[in-house]
């Protein structure tokens, strides 16, 4: 039996090395860049490039989106997501299905199709025009970047918590009840507390990816909106300064690490893993 | 006579410095239904996975039928288990759960069916051969466990709390089903659990562990009537145990007051413990018994009333036919042969390790 | 006010799902348009015919599959065997490799684009194939593990322990017991895994080399031009396909009663 254990301990091998190779070491070197000048010398100027007006407007408006679609996210996914509970499509298979179906039509092309709805001259515009509402075009407004971040990590926050939903004892919501509680304190002081891994969790992951898009803004922005991702990216592929482009990483990484470090405070057992 | 069938040798085992089993030394004979009983973590499930190779012992060894198989892997030991919450094969039916450790023996097809017939009938479920797992009951899926543990036709068979997960009924009628079932077989049983009914229902032999020590072992009788120490007492059945003095052969004195006894060679005045077990107090009208008291609790049981009877600074549990209210007046009477006297541990090891030499 | 309730649950929904679906199905309507932009002009099926004339676009669609397939079963292995590495791993050694574990999924996909081209430049790895499908099984084996590592810890060890106790050997115990009960969370984790794979932009666009394009790549330079609908025709396609295949799927009569 012993020798048997040893021999599955091995088999966690290949993958540490794997992590060690593709994970932490690549991690490493972002962090030795950042701290780096071109001759190879140590220096904070990359990191302190955040304070320039341009970085910091850019940091400040990413903050802002991420923040604003992560909660919309909340408030719309939440409802949702008790609605799913209560409803016979509880059929988990099914409503997985439903979420992640949309992702089968590529992630740019779904946000693309974006802009055939709101451009001037777009769907949405077109039916407006002919109701004889107001037209606006979004595209290239900071609501049309918020929208598309919403589209795309929806799913990711319905999920999560979906699944924390689901696994509520119906008997715990009676027992509640049967206490006293009404409806708005049923919510308030059970099921909302007991939801707050899946809440977690859904807003890691809708938080870190709209913080960190450079895609979305791309496209929807118009190229006239500057994320810190797009900022970034074009440090890596057009202005080719590596050194700046991994000392705001380390920024916006310390952002994300502060998120998730205030976040972990209310899912201790780290068990509100998504699907 | 006797022929052993599993012998344990200075058995020691230890998880992440924690010590489980100690030089545990243990005999078990052919045919015999043996029970280990104790508390939660007093080593005897341990000593069950080490007989099933689950575990290996850090020294000592396990022999069958006087061969060493402390090398020996699990998979090759003549000896088949019935795990604590069944471990069927939730995605075989009941013919292929029974029929797995046959099929791996290369067993032919015929074999395999008669066998699967024979001992679906000797667990009472003929026709659940198509069944999923999860269609049965717990009691029924418990069956299905022993089914498939014994149509290998395993010299032992080990039983971890196979009735842990039943109600009460239903465990009852399986203590009566497995002691048929271990009569027609045939076969040695070593049976594990915490529940001394259970181990008194059942077995020919009893072993007591408790800290990975081995208490008392012996017939159920003996186990219950002759318990060597306090923890023995203690756990097997209800019993009043308390601090006395060993006067001289046969006279020993509770609560300053003496009562005559049949036990010998504890010494003179020297201090014991005694226990007298619910069933054996009699109660008398006041002035009439040995040690006089007030009764101050009683509850209806069915078959008898349970009083509590304040005498001496001592709760007395008493456990008697008669009906004395609460408050009355009584005397306490206890014939001398219900009276277990046992050496007072010195201290809380050695009661761990039932020293009473 | 039970009907009321169950009346904006009903409304709930269906507008999600409209939100949810309605860019969706105006790229499919829009690939049977008869002309460019969002002006309906007709039907046509001028853009399919373009779609397989056009190399370009099918030699991203067959790196996109190739890779997304690739990728998807190299992780879902090496998630699975990690599993039952990990699952006989105790205290502290297990917490540190389940949270190395966990960066890729909480590190954003910028941030693992970046670095791995970083390392693959240090190491002078030549950008291509090979990079692209190192980087794809890196964020997919996390998402294995959390759907393999449920199902590990549901089975438990005691159905294992009693094959060894009927005689069989430790592997085969693991290849008849446990495998069996470990087959939905792996088949979800290579679902998971491949639709990850196949819908990734971010870490593809930073660790692909010149030439070689998946459409997620490929869409994304052509977003300056303005994507065509022969675009919108291949999504469509491969939309379709996967809804009636997990339409059939999810219909088929499963010969085993599931219960939960």
């Amino acid at each position: 039996m012993n020798k048997s254990a040893f021999h599955k301990k091995l088999l966690a091998g290949p993958y540490l090395v794997w992590m060690i190779g593709f994970t932490v070491i690549p991690l490493l070197l972002i962090a030795w860049y950042g701290f780096t000048a071109r001759d190879g010398s140590f220096t904070l100027e990359n990191v302190t490039a955040i304070r320039t007006p341009e970085h910091l407007k850019a940091l400040g408006l990413s903050l802002a989106l991420s923040l604003t679609c992560t909660g919309v996210c909340l408030l719309l996914a939440y409802p949702l997501a008790m609605i799913l509970k209560g409803s016979g499509l509880g059929k988990k298979g099914f409503i997985v299905f439903i979420f992640i179906l949309p992702m089968w039509m590529n992630f740019l092309l779904r946000t693309y199709a974006w802009l055939n709805l709101l451009d001037d001259g777009g769907i949405l515009f077109q039916i407006c025009k002919r109701l004889g509402l107001p037209t606006v075009s979004l595209v290239g407004t900071n609501t049309a970047i918020v929208l598309g971040m919403v589209y795309n990590y929806l799913p990711f926050m319905v999920l999560p918590l979906y699944n924390v939903l689901v696994k509520i004892d119906e008997n715990v919501i009676n027992a509640a009840r049967d206490l006293g509680a009404n409806s708005f304190q049923v919510f308030y002081k059970v099921i909302l507390p007991l939801s707050f891994p899946g809440i977690v969790s859904g807003i890691t992951m809708v938080f870190v990816p709209s913080l960190t898009t450079f895609a979305i803004s791309d496209l929807l922005g118009a190229r006239k909106i500057l994320l810190i991702g797009n900022i970034i990216e074009q440090e890596f592929s057009t202005a080719n300064n590596w050194h700046l482009g991994s000392g705001l990483s380390l920024v916006l990484m310390v952002f994300i690490l502060i998120s998730m470090a205030a976040l972990s405070h209310y899912d201790k057992n780290g068990e509100g893993t998504s699907f | 006579m006797k022929t052993s069938m599993v012998e344990l040798q200075h058995i020691t085992k230890s998880y992440d410095g924690q010590m489980i089993l100690d030089d545990l030394n243990l005999d078990i004979f052919e045919n015999s239904f043996v029970t280990l009983l104790g508390p939660s973590g007093c080593g005897k499930t341990t000593t069950l996975r080490i007989i099933g190779g689950f575990e290996a012992p850090d020294k000592g060894k396990v022999l069958i039928e006087g061969r060493d198989i402390t090398s020996v892997p699990a998979y090759k030991r003549p000896l088949n288990t019935v795990f604590q919450k069944y471990a069927l094969f939730t995605h075989m039916n009941i013919e292929e759960n029974i029929a797995f450790g046959l099929k791996i023996k290369n067993k032919s097809r015929q074999y395999i069916k008669d066998k699967i017939a024979y001992a679906l009938k000797l667990v009472n479920l003929e026709g659940y051969e198509k069944r999923m797992p999860d269609s049965l009951s717990g009691g029924q899926q418990q069956r299905i466990a022993i089914a498939r543990a014994i149509v290998n036709e395993p010299k032992v068979l080990l039983l971890d709390e196979p009735l842990g997960a039943l109600d009460l009924k239903l465990r009852q009628d399986m203590q009566y089903e497995l002691i048929r079932m271990k009569k027609e077989l045939g076969i040695t049983f070593v049976y594990v659990t915490h529940d001394q009914e259970e181990a008194l229902t059942m077995s020919d032999h009893i072993v007591v562990m408790n800290q990975g020590y081995i208490q008392q072992q012996g017939s159920p009788e003996t186990i219950y009537n002759e318990p060597e120490n306090a923890f023995v007492a203690d756990f097997i059945g209800d019993s009043n145990i308390m601090g006395a003095t060993f006067i001289q052969d046969e006279l020993v004195e509770i609560f300053g007051k003496r009562f005559a006894c049949v036990d010998k060679g504890f010494g003179v005045n020297k201090p014991v413990d005694v226990v007298i077990r619910p069933e054996d107090v009699d109660l008398l009208p006041e002035g009439e018994g040995t040690l006089d008291g007030v009764v101050t609790h009683l509850i209806f049981k069915g078959v008898h009333y349970e009083m509590e009877v304040q005498a001496g600074g001592f709760e007395w549990l008493v456990h008697s036919t008669d009906l004395f209210p609460v408050g009355s007046k009584v005397s306490i009477h206890v014939d001398p042969f219900d009276i277990q006297i046992m050496n007072k541990p010195a201290s809380e090891d050695e009661e761990a390790l039932g020293v009473h030499e | 006010m039970k009907k009321l309730k169950s009346l904006f649950s009903g409304l709930y929904l269906t507008l999600t799902f409209i939100f949810l679906y309605l860019p969706i199905l105006t790229l499919i309507v829009f690939s049977f348009n008869d002309g460019k932009g969002s002006r309906w002009k007709g039907f046509s099926l001028r853009w399919y015919e373009d779609l397989f004339e056009s190399r370009v676009i099918m030699d991203a669609l067959s790196n996109t599959l190739i890779i997304a397939l690739a990728a998807a079963l190299i992780a879902t292995v090496i998630g699975t065997l990690t599993c039952i590495g990990i699952n006989s791993l105790k205290g502290a050694p297990k917490a540190v490799y389940m949270a190395l574990n966990n960066i890729p999924l909480l590190n954003s996909d910028l941030v693992t684009g970046l670095s791995l081209m970083l390392v693959f430049i240090t190491i002078g790895w030549k950008f291509g194939y090979s990079t692209i499908l190192a980087a794809h099984i890196t964020f997919n084996i996390p998402y294995v593990i959390l759907s393999v590592m449920p199902k590990l810890r549901q089975t438990g060890k005691a159905p294992y322990e009693a094959a060894i106790d009927l005689g069989a050997t430790p592997v085969k115990a693991f290849m008849k017991i446990v495998f069996p009960e470990l087959v939905p969370g792996i088949l979800s984790g290579f679902l998971l895994a491949f639709t990850m794979s196949l819908d990734d932009f971010i870490i593809t666009y930073f660790t692909r080399g010149a030439g070689i394009n998946t459409l997620s790549t490929l869409i994304y330079s052509e977003v300056r031009k303005g994507i065509k609908p022969t675009m919108n025709a291949l999504s469509t396609l491969m939309f379709i396909s996967v809804l009636v295949l997990l339409v059939i799927v999810n219909l088929r009569p499963s010969g085993k009663k599931e219960k939960n």
